[in-house]
């Protein structure tokens, strides 16, 4: 026993710290190619410093507009702008929802046949595949500017991330639970009503409390494009340099979003 | 009551909900569609049906017009797509470098005080979020001027929240025990921090940035369209002097670059965990 | 060489978790906490190294006031302490030699913990540990892809790597089966006699207790109600920390995996006991 205890002069007793990489030879390549494209990506920045100079200054008044943000002058715009993208939200979302349970089931490929499933997952991959930005060119290309094109936009990428999500899920349900609901004789509809939605559900309703968050925050972009919403609004203010009044509305927009993160966090709990 | 019972107590009935959770639900159904339906109409009020009407016709037009993509445009976007990945890359390493303390400064079991610094740390982490890329990106045009740098800032600055929110998540989510036999052997904050923390937080922490890194090459794609560099610039070019076939090269260029980004996203992940 | 004199410990949710307990350990004795759950027993132990606070009371570690020490002096005096976790309590994704040298985390600086450089007496400490505990031939595996028995000895393996006088051991075997739990125990006693460490062992399983612990004090509601030899656990004094049971039948189940063939003498002292408990 008491030999045991003492350090054997035999066997080498030696530890080297585990490492990320264990190849010397890669550890040193990667570290030279990161290096490397930090010094060509840094050095490929063209820096106007005049500009950033004046940028400063610029800084300063818009930080001085949100400590005194300009909510009246420009209130009619505002207001404006605030509902469209508020209403844009609801619907969008309604219609992502609706329409992203379908694709989703026939993306799962645990319950849906090879053909559905192919289709589904394309419909997906196009809606995922563009920022929503040049998606909403396109739909205020054919539809018009205003609006609708920014509630089709959100619709379409709202299907993207919901329908792809979902159907994750759903083929990371618990097989068991499902073959035994369908044991009992239930048809596919009550297999899916019994055994896959008892099981996504309380997933489902998180995803739709986090994509109303998103979709109101992206109606306050397609306005850039003229898609409506509060993002023309914000584009004018700041082209004009009207710092307060952006300030104004970069704050109600935090807001917002605050509101929808607390009634999310709310909701959530209530219906667990 | 779930189970409708007979005056002698027997029950006689079995339903999921009770009458009132039954009309409270449908209560809330019925609200919910009255909602949809008095926001589409408040949105299409100004809508001109006309144009909607034209829009299979318009979109026939546009692809029409977008095919044969003129190839040869390819050889002038290497430069706006170099940037574009710059501008993804450089953001989110900003964004890792400034996020990473907030979300200790956020996190409720390592916050040196949940009553100024958490709440600050967190109000950072909603506005960063709550304004998107391309916002960050108008505002910091107006602030710096067009170009690569006012990109980079928005990447970063959108991505500060991103990160500095999941990233808290996780640090309010691992095991106690680790961390606490750390500390009772007689380790420093720093090591307890390093030994207890840091081996459980490294996987989340990979997957956030290279999650993150993915959508902002997306993000960096339209970046331009505001003025902040990259592709973007480009597409905005191109469409406004309607010059279609120029705008598929470029579509398809932002494509191919997300689907690698996407495939290197994946591959990094699997490596982590 | 402990001494714990009318320690309390009241929780902000206003639960009185400990109510003056006093006792003290000599070097070399090893003492079994027992009680029902929520009796205090973690909140002790806890208390002695100070990673939970108590509200009043003493803690002497030697001519050590361990109840007033600022943080650096805390730090310091934790060294002396090893302790070992109900769930391991292991850095899952660092190495089992890593998790080991984090024993010696007290006695190295920052900068050269966070690049690995032990110093080499660390390193042969640890080895020494390792071989002592039977690991040598697992040092470079993650400590997640071991067993339970295994995670168990790499923590006990962290604890002695501190060369600690005290060792505080928080259910030990809570999950591990009872041939591991066995053999655990008996690695924890033979260190304890070996380097004459005082210990603190708590422990939910009464009969594993009189095996392998001479010594029990019962806790219950943050007071003890017995202090003295484990033969001295009668019915009576079962009932009296634990509550109404019927007690003759723990000793039956004591018996039932005696066929542990290495544990022959233990299980001798085990039969001796249950007659005692009879």
């Amino acid at each position: 026993m008491e030999a045991r205890t003492l350090p054997q002069a035999a066997a080498p007793r030696t530890w080297r710290p585990p490492r990320l990489i264990e190849s010397g030879w890669t550890r040193w390549a990667v570290a030279v190619g990161v290096l490397a494209y930090l010094a060509l990506a840094l050095g490929s920045i063209e820096v106007n410093w005049t500009r950033v100079v004046e940028g400063v200054a610029r800084a300063g008044r818009l930080f001085a507009g949100f400590l005194t943000p300009d909510f009246t002058s420009r209130w009619g715009d505002i207001q404006a702008g605030m509902i469209e993208s508020l209403t844009m939200t609801v619907t969008s979302t309604v219609a992502g929802i609706a329409l992203s349970v379908p694709v989703a089931l026939g993306a799962a490929r645990n319950i849906a046949p090879l053909w559905l499933y192919a289709v589904c997952r394309a419909i997906i991959a196009l809606a995922r595949s563009f920022q929503e930005v040049i998606i909403a060119i396109f739909f205020v290309a054919m539809f018009g500017f205003g609006p609708l094109a920014g509630f089709l936009t959100l619709s379409l990428s709202t299907i993207g991330f919901l329908a792809k999500l979902l159907a994750d899920d759903i083929e990371e349900i618990d097989p068991v639970q499902v073959e035994a609901v369908r044991a009992t004789g239930a048809g596919f509809w009550q297999v899916i009503e019994y055994a896959v939605s008892s099981q996504v559900m309380p997933r489902l309703i998180g995803l739709s409390m986090y994509r109303v968050d998103i979709n109101f925050r992206e109606s306050a972009v397609v306005g850039i494009v003229g898609a409506g919403g509060i993002g023309a609004t914000l584009n004018t203010a700041l082209d004009r340099y009207e710092f307060d009044s952006a300030a104004a509305i970069l704050l109600l927009i935090i807001a917002i979003v605050m509101l929808c993160e607390y009634a999310s966090s709310f909701i959530r709990k209530w219906t667990q | 009551m779930p189970v409708v019972t007979s005056p002698a107590g027997q029950p006689i009935h079995w339903r999921l909900q009770t009458r009132s959770q039954q009309l409270a639900a449908w209560l809330g159904w019925l609200a919910l569609v009255a909602l949809t339906v008095f926001c589409w109409r408040v949105m299409t009020a100004g809508t001109i049906w006309a144009f909607v009407e034209d829009a299979p016709r318009q979109a026939a037009d546009i692809f029409g017009r977008m095919l044969p993509p003129r190839w040869s445009y390819a050889d002038r976007l290497w430069l706006p797509l170099w940037d574009t990945i710059n501008i993804a890359t450089l953001g989110t390493a900003l964004a890792i470098v400034l996020g990473t303390p907030l979300a200790f400064l956020a996190a409720r079991n390592t916050t040196p005080s949940t009553l100024l610094v958490r709440p600050i740390a967190l109000l950072i982490i909603v506005s960063s979020r709550s304004i998107n890329s391309l916002i960050w990106g108008l505002l910091l045009v107006a602030v710096l001027g067009p170009g690569v740098l006012a990109g980079i800032v928005a990447i970063a600055l959108r991505s500060i929240g991103f990160i500095g929110k999941l990233l808290y998540e996780a640090i309010e989510e691992i095991d106690e025990t680790q961390v606490e036999a750390i500390r009772a052997t007689g380790a420093g904050p720093a090591q307890v921090m390093a030994y207890g923390m840091v081996p459980q937080l490294l996987p989340a922490f990979g997957t956030i940035c290279v999650f993150r890194w993915d959508i902002n090459i997306r993000e960096s794609t339209v970046l331009g369209l505001v003025g902040a560099g990259g592709l973007g610039l480009a597409l905005e070019a191109s469409l406004n002097v309607l010059a279609w076939p120029q705008v598929t090269v470029i579509l398809l260029m932002i494509l191919a670059t997300v689907l690698i980004s996407e495939w290197v996203t994946a591959r990094v992940r699997r490596a982590i965990i | 060489m402990l001494r714990i004199e009318a320690l309390a410990k009241r929780y902000k949710t206003g639960d009185a978790a400990l109510r003056g307990v006093s006792f003290s350990v000599d070097s070399g004795e090893i003492i079994g906490l027992i009680g029902p759950s929520g009796a205090g027993k973690s909140t002790l132990i806890r208390c002695v190294n100070r990673l939970v606070e108590p509200t009043s009371g003493k803690i002497q570690l030697g001519d050590l006031e361990l109840t007033t020490l600022g943080k650096a002096a805390l730090r310091r005096a934790r060294r002396r302490i090893g302790m070992i976790f109900q769930e391991y309590a292991l850095v899952e994704r660092l190495t089992v030699m890593e998790n080991v040298l984090s024993g010696r985390l007290g006695y190295t600086g920052f900068w050269a913990s966070y690049f690995r450089r032990f110093s080499k007496a660390d390193v042969a400490r640890a080895f020494a540990v390792l071989d002592r505990v039977g690991l040598l031939d697992q040092i470079d595996k993650r400590a997640d892809a071991l067993s339970g028995g295994q995670r168990q000895r790499v923590g006990i393996a962290r604890a002695l790597v501190q060369e600690p006088e005290l060792l505080l051991v928080d259910e030990p075997t809570a999950s591990l089966d009872p041939k591991t739990s066995r053999q655990v125990m008996r690695l924890i006693t033979e260190l304890c006699a070996e380097r004459r460490l005082a210990a603190i062992v708590n422990i939910h399983d009464v009969a594993l207790a009189q095996m392998f612990l001479p010594r029990i004090v019962g806790l219950r509601a943050g007071e003890i109600v017995y202090d003295g030899p484990a033969s001295g656990l009668t019915p009576e004094v079962l009932t009296l920390i634990y509550g109404e049971e019927d007690w003759s039948k723990s000793s039956a189940l004591a018996g039932d995996d005696a066929d542990d063939a290495a544990a022959g003498d233990h299980v001798l002292i085990d039969r001796d006991l249950s007659a005692a408990v009879r």
